[in-house]
């Protein structure tokens, strides 16, 4: 909740004992960190803007979690959370993202230069292909914390950012309380649309709250650079398009993010960014690059294939149904994309994706062909750092 | 239990000093602030309240018809001496901008002394949602002496089941949206603690949420006593359902006629019922069971929260006053498929809900009736209306089954004084 300590030293009439959340039955990283001697120690902190221990892991204790998927289970409130209560988000940092430690530091690399192919991946069987990250604001409490005035100085500066934006970047926003019905539609079609979310893992951490106030889509005319404001980032980045030219898509979501981050610093109010963390974002899972890059790809004989998981891991990549995170494959078309958040740079996490995706098309080739994959089997790709 | 009371009572005099001193700047820079980045306080005073004042256009609730920027403007910076805050109070009004049939009430109180520190906005509010009580003017009356009901027993050819329930919430302890899990927790064992003290009729056991076993929970939702976590919008909004199921449980006499609910969404919900349509008795074990845990409590000087303007401080302002519901599930195939039926109900200040509760559809023919009002009459006032409401609605019904005209009843009087 915005502005205040909130209830917190209130709560420090109560001993440890009588605070301290019953985890028992939690599978979450948070539950399997938070200990009570580190809730002790951090119970009586807060950031300057006012966010609580219990107001990072309030999420983590509503939603117990589920036995095979590992949630995160606490939110940052605002870029100094990371900081006032490292002891408990640095280890948490850790487990989420394969023992990436305190003391290391991440690559950022947005020079699409970098990227080697990409252009060459089969339309036949990729069919279209998407890089997202999102963006915080300095200066500016996180959607799990921000007010109503906070929110509403981020939609404005974005959307003055965004608005100034010109060539194959020139677009419109659209805000999501005052858009009309036709607009709604053509959004819904073109797949652009978010709804207020419904996970309680969102909802259990404040982000929906004053919903739909300041929140918006803006996208280019040629609707393949979109950017969605205060959902559950500040800003998240998105350049699609048709296709398997991950390149292209590449190159117009450095140049895109680039160019805005010029606007917003001109302001005085840059994106968060450190030299351990990467991009600061709301979720711990998407520090680093933040970044998600991937393909709606057809693999119909290699999905059934008795390797298949094991391919994707030692390609370290994750694989999504087309609706997204936590949805199913349909008719053999799957969402292929990095598992990497950090210690790699987003040109490390996208090559990865190319070049994966490179090979799994030339497998479903071969079984296609009723031949065997087995030569073909990739080495373990070491982890990032 | 005491102890804890007056350090309770200590720590709160503290922060009321230091709220006092500078709204609530003062009490969010007291605690450190570092360097980097601004302090709340500071960070504050960037966004006037016109900056945070919340989009109520498309909004239909009690809230968005009462609230102006110039009130908004003078309450925003203020806190209760717990740090409960106005944008805390109004978030769920903000969230759930209301149904155009259903007025809902859009705001709760997470603390006894919101109802004061933001009485600009909850007077108004309650004087909306409860037909013009008054609060700065008016008194309300509490009256729990059951022999005064006449007439309490119904035809059970049409009276199915009779039931009363109020809520209660302790004072000294945070309400539902506020608390912090060791307040919740404070709640169980002060409330549990007095149950234990009933006895004989009233004799029972309590059975808490994270602890009871599969046979219990199935016995539970057999009996129709088992409460969920919430699923609607306009209490999880309030943050009510924080860190479910912690202390949260139900306690029910060996009889199944006296039931309890804890933290579920006010300190303690309590409900008398029974198969049948002996009201007067049912109301009677509600006012015995009321006194007698009132009586434990006090013993380890804890009190409920009550004042002679608003009757029991609950979290919902459309609950104050009695907090009482007092109902019957009911047949009446004739009547209600009578158009007079609503105008009837409207006259009798009686409410129909299906048998589900609120906002539920009736099934067949029965229909919950109880009562509209809670604020400004008293129990006994509020459940001798409900009585002579449902028999005069079974006595419209007995008519159509002869065939014999009904008529619509003058209305009963309003709760103002």
């Amino acid at each position: 909740m915005p502005f205040g300590n909130t209830h917190n030293n209130f709560k420090l009439n109560y001993s440890v004992e009588d605070e301290f959340p019953d985890l028992t039955k939690h599978n979450n990283h948070m539950a399997k960190v938070l200990t009570k001697e580190m809730y002790a120690k951090l119970r009586d902190k807060q950031t300057p803007t006012g966010f609580t221990v219990d107001d990072v892991i309030q999420t983590g204790v509503d939603n117990p979690g589920h036995p095979f998927i590992m949630t995160v289970g606490c939110v940052a409130g605002d870029e100094e959370s990371y900081e006032v209560f490292k002891d408990l988000l640095d280890p948490v940092i850790s487990d989420r993202h394969g023992g990436y430690k305190a003391t290391d530091k991440h690559k950022t690399d947005l020079n699409f230069e970098n990227l080697k192919g990409g252009d060459d991946l089969d339309p036949n069987y990729v069919l279209s292909s998407r890089v997202r990250t999102g963006r915080s604001i300095k200066g500016y409490a996180l959607p799990p914390h921000n007010s109503r005035g906070e929110r509403r100085a981020v939609e404005k500066l974005s959307v003055e950012a965004l608005n100034s934006l010109d060539g194959e970047f020139k677009g419109k926003y659209y805000p999501l309380k005052s858009m009309t019905d036709a607009e709604q539609e053509q959004l819904i079609a073109d797949h652009f649309l978010f709804d207020k979310p419904v996970s309680p893992l969102l909802l259990g951490a404040g982000m929906a709250r004053d919903w739909p106030d300041a929140r918006g889509i803006w996208h280019n005319e040629n609707k393949t650079f979109l950017v969605w404001v205060n959902e559950e980032d500040h800003l998240r980045v998105i350049s699609m398009q048709k296709g398997g030219n991950m390149k292209e898509v590449f190159k117009r979501f450095c140049v895109g993010l680039q160019r805005i981050e010029e606007i917003f610093k001109k302001h005085n109010h840059g994106f968060m960014w450190n030299e351990h963390l990467g991009f600061i974002l709301t979720c711990p899972s998407n520090l680093g690059t933040g970044l998600r890059g991937g393909v709606h790809v057809k693999l119909p004989k290699l999905s059934t294939h008795a390797k298949f998981e094991e391919i994707l891991n030692r390609l370290r990549l994750q694989k999504r149904g087309t609706g997204g995170v936590d949805t199913a494959s349909v008719g053999g078309v799957f969402d292929i994309s990095n598992a990497d958040r950090i210690g790699s740079s987003e040109v490390d996490q996208v090559q990865c994706v190319v070049d994966g995706v490179k090979l799994m098309v030339e497998m479903e080739k071969k079984l296609e062909k009723g031949e065997s994959i087995d030569s073909m089997i990739p080495a373990q790709k070491a982890p990032p750092l | 239990m005491a102890s804890m009371f007056t350090r309770v009572l200590s720590g709160r005099n503290t922060a009321v000093i230091m709220a006092g001193l500078g709204a609530g700047t003062l009490v969010s820079s007291y605690i450190m602030m570092t360097e980097s980045g601004v302090s709340a306080g500071e960070k504050k005073k960037l966004y006037p309240p016109s900056a945070d004042y919340p989009d109520l256009r498309k909004h239909n609730n009690c809230l968005a018809s009462a609230l102006t920027p110039a009130v908004y403007g003078q309450l925003r910076d203020k806190l209760t001496p717990n740090n409960w805050s106005l944008d805390q109070c109004i978030q769920t009004g903000v969230d759930n901008p209301g149904h155009p049939f259903i007025k809902t009430v859009g705001m709760v109180a997470g603390d006894e002394e919101s109802y004061e520190v933001f009485a600009e906005i909850f007077n108004p509010v309650i004087k909306d949602r409860h037909n013009g009580y008054d609060p700065t003017t008016m008194k309300h009356p509490t009256d729990l002496d059951s022999s005064k009901i006449t007439s309490g027993m119904f035809d059970e050819n049409y009276v199915l089941s009779s039931r009363v329930r109020t809520g209660r919430s302790i004072r000294g302890l945070s309400l539902p949206p506020a608390c912090t899990r060791a307040e919740r927790r404070e709640v169980e064992r002060v409330v549990v603690q007095g149950l234990s003290g009933l006895k004989d009729d009233l004799a029972g056991k309590y059975y808490s949420l994270t602890e009871m076993t599969e046979q219990e929970q199935q016995q539970l939702i057999d009996d129709h006593f088992l409460f969920d976590k919430p699923v609607s919008p306009l209490l999880t909004c309030a943050g009510m359902a924080r860190d479910w199921p912690d202390a949260r449980g139900i306690w029910h006499n060996n009889e199944k006629t006296f039931l309890i609910w804890i933290n579920e969404e006010d300190h303690t919900r309590v409900i008398s019922m029974e198969k049948g349509g002996n009201m007067k008795r049912v109301f009677e074990r509600f006012c015995r069971g009321l006194k007698e845990v009132e009586r434990l409590i006090q013993e380890r000087g804890w009190e409920f929260m009550w004042n002679e303007r608003l009757g029991y401080i609950l979290t919902c302002p459309s609950n104050l006053g009695t907090g009482l519901r007092a109902g019957v599930h009911v047949r009446l195939p004739l009547l209600s498929k009578d158009s007079r039926f609503n105008k009837i109900l409207d006259n009798l200040r009686l409410q129909k809900r299906g048998t589900g509760g609120v906002d539920t559809a009736a099934v067949g023919d029965t229909f919950d009736i109880s009562n509209l009002d809670r604020l400004g009459k008293s129990e006994v006032e509020l459940v001798q209306c409900v009585i002579d409401g449902v028999n005069y609605l079974i006595d419209c019904e007995k008519k159509l089954e002869k065939s014999q005209d009904i008529s619509i009843p003058p209305p009963v009087a309003q709760s103002k004084k």
